[in-house]
């Protein structure tokens, strides 16, 4: 096992392969679910929610000849945490150019944990205007949901223990595709 | 099996968040470059908050923010004010005018009442320098300078340079390095520079940020000590000063401070130090023209400028709001 500081590799849950495989599955199911993909809209999540909104863009105009537009949201603003944090987080842009009234939008992050981020995606969305529908893709959910929400697509399912970090590996920031569960200790 | 992603620590949760590094804005003194261009880059994203349908973001529920105006500036409060509902804050506005000031309390036992009210972060105009920095020392809450005599006026240098950086890239001239927007890029401050506490932070922060400072005015008016600051220079010669600027701010002139003693008469004035459009043209090509506001139309700057294709007065006042909010945020959210 590799040390990095006070956390350990426990073990590698999906290989790029079946990552490739579980992101396919999900574009298929956004495409069946919605008829089609024409009022499909997708948003990432800063940050690893983005890349992987372009990649679900990328597959599905494979699959059905039309891209999906792709916009990128950062939700700190709407945290609800932000009387109580110990660090201040960096604000980033949110580029959501295309009109998001009467869209069916489909949210897209790494991980879905606590849902206290989806939540702020929530309310995000909702502010730019009025979607016909909003789904949630997430490449891991990995339980220990403090509030009631739930993934749409999900590309796998990871039971974990409050100690442990899901990470999700993507090609264009990590150079490699994959899901680790690590270990936080002390 | 570990592969060689296994090299890759996990990525910090939440991602991408720093200690606070200030408590008040009074000034510039201990700010760095790249703590003033997060600033500036925040402010970018609440300017998208503002042009959205629905114009407010959740961000600072639960804090109060108490702007206590000591001298008269509806402009500024508002947009202060408009800044922190923007973001969802309460606000307690206290005006001199109505308060028991009037009636001889000290400006310590007027902030004691106010402190009561469990503020935040105060937002303080005073007529006189250092009062925010005092009140700094007083109280637990936050403290933002909107004024302080002829020392300090922080946010709008803020709004200046945001105005100035966007305007510049707009112009297909963005900066070379993000942490130094204004290298190479020289300002020209215009007018009555001894009493102008405008000058004094724009020239602190443009400096800051890599650019060049020429202060400009009638002889009288020109503070020695400034020019001792690294890239500011004084010159009482209005074309000299204009030459190969990038942006030529002019002062506003306070009418009660015309006469005999310092400044010459108003005619005078507009005669030697009025921007026209002839001195643009000594300018750099796409030079800018910038005032702080309120203008007095035809004194500092010809209105043709001021209402021209070159001037920016109208963003400078719209980029206030987001400035303003981008400085609550960042004094506000984090424990130091």
């Amino acid at each position: 096992m590799q040390e990095t500081e006070n956390v350990t590799l426990k073990s590698t849950i999906m290989s790029p392969a079946e990552f490739d495989r579980a992101l396919r599955r999900i574009a298929h199911e956004v495409i069946e679910r919605n008829k089609g993909a024409g009022d499909v809209a997708l948003v990432g999540i800063h940050t690893r929610g983005v890349p992987l909104a372009e990649r679900l863009a990328d597959l599905i105009e494979r699959f059905e000849g039309t891209r999906p537009p792709v916009g990128k949201l950062d939700i700190t603003l709407y945290r609800d945490d932000l009387t109580e944090i110990s660090l201040q987080p960096v604000v980033k842009r949110t580029e959501v150019d295309f009109d998001v009234h009467g869209a069916k939008i489909v949210l897209v992050d790494d991980v879905l944990y606590t849902g206290r981020t989806a939540r702020a995606a929530l309310d995000a969305v909702v502010d730019m205007g009025r979607p016909a529908a909003i789904q949630f893709a997430v490449m891991v959910d990995r339980g220990h949901r403090e509030l009631p929400i739930r993934a749409d697509y999900v590309g796998k399912n990871v039971p974990t223990s409050r100690s442990e970090i899901v990470h999700v590996l993507l090609q264009e920031i990590d150079g490699t595709d994959g899901v680790e569960l690590w270990e936080r200790h002390g | 099996m570990i592969g060689a992603a296994a090299q890759v620590p996990p990525p910090p949760t939440p991602p991408a968040a720093a200690a606070r590094r200030h408590r008040h804005l009074l000034d510039f003194t201990d700010w760095t470059a790249e703590e003033v261009v997060s600033l500036l880059d925040t402010a970018e994203v609440m300017a998208q908050v503002l042009a959205r349908p629905v114009k407010r973001v959740p961000a600072l529920q639960g804090y109060t923010v108490a702007t206590l105006f000591f001298e008269d500036s509806t402009r500024t409060r508002l947009s202060f004010e408009r800044a922190a509902r923007a973001q969802s804050a309460d606000v307690i506005s206290f005006a001199a005018g109505g308060s028991s000031l009037r009636k001889g309390e000290s400006i310590r036992d007027t902030l004691r009442t106010i402190e009561q009210l469990q503020a935040d972060l105060y937002v303080v105009r005073h007529p006189s320098a250092g009062v925010p920095h005092q009140l700094a020392r007083w109280t637990n809450g936050a403290v933002v300078n909107a004024g302080d005599g002829r020392h300090a006026h922080p946010t709008q240098a803020l709004l200046d340079a945001y105005t100035l950086r966007a305007a510049l890239t707009a112009a297909g001239l963005p900066p070379a390095e993000r942490e130094r927007p204004f290298t190479g890029r020289r300002l020209a401050v215009v007018g009555d520079v001894e009493h102008s506490r405008v000058a004094r932070s724009n020239a602190e922060l443009f400096t800051l940020l890599g650019g060049e400072v020429v202060l400009c005015g009638p002889a009288a008016l020109l503070p020695r000590e400034l020019s001792r600051l690294p890239g500011v220079h004084l010159t009482a010669d209005l074309r000299e000063a204009v030459t190969g600027a990038d942006a030529v701010m002019a002062l506003r002139i306070q009418h009660e401070r015309l006469g005999p003693k310092r400044l010459p008469s108003l005619a005078e004035y507009v005669a030697r130090y009025q921007v026209r459009p002839a001195h643009l043209e000594l300018a750099a090509p796409h030079a800018f023209v910038m005032h702080p506001g309120p203008l007095n139309r035809d004194v500092e700057v010809a209105s043709e400028l001021a209402d021209g294709e070159r001037s920016l007065v109208e963003r400078q006042v719209a980029s206030g709001v987001p400035v303003r909010m981008a400085v609550l945020y960042s004094l506000l959210v984090g424990k130091k």
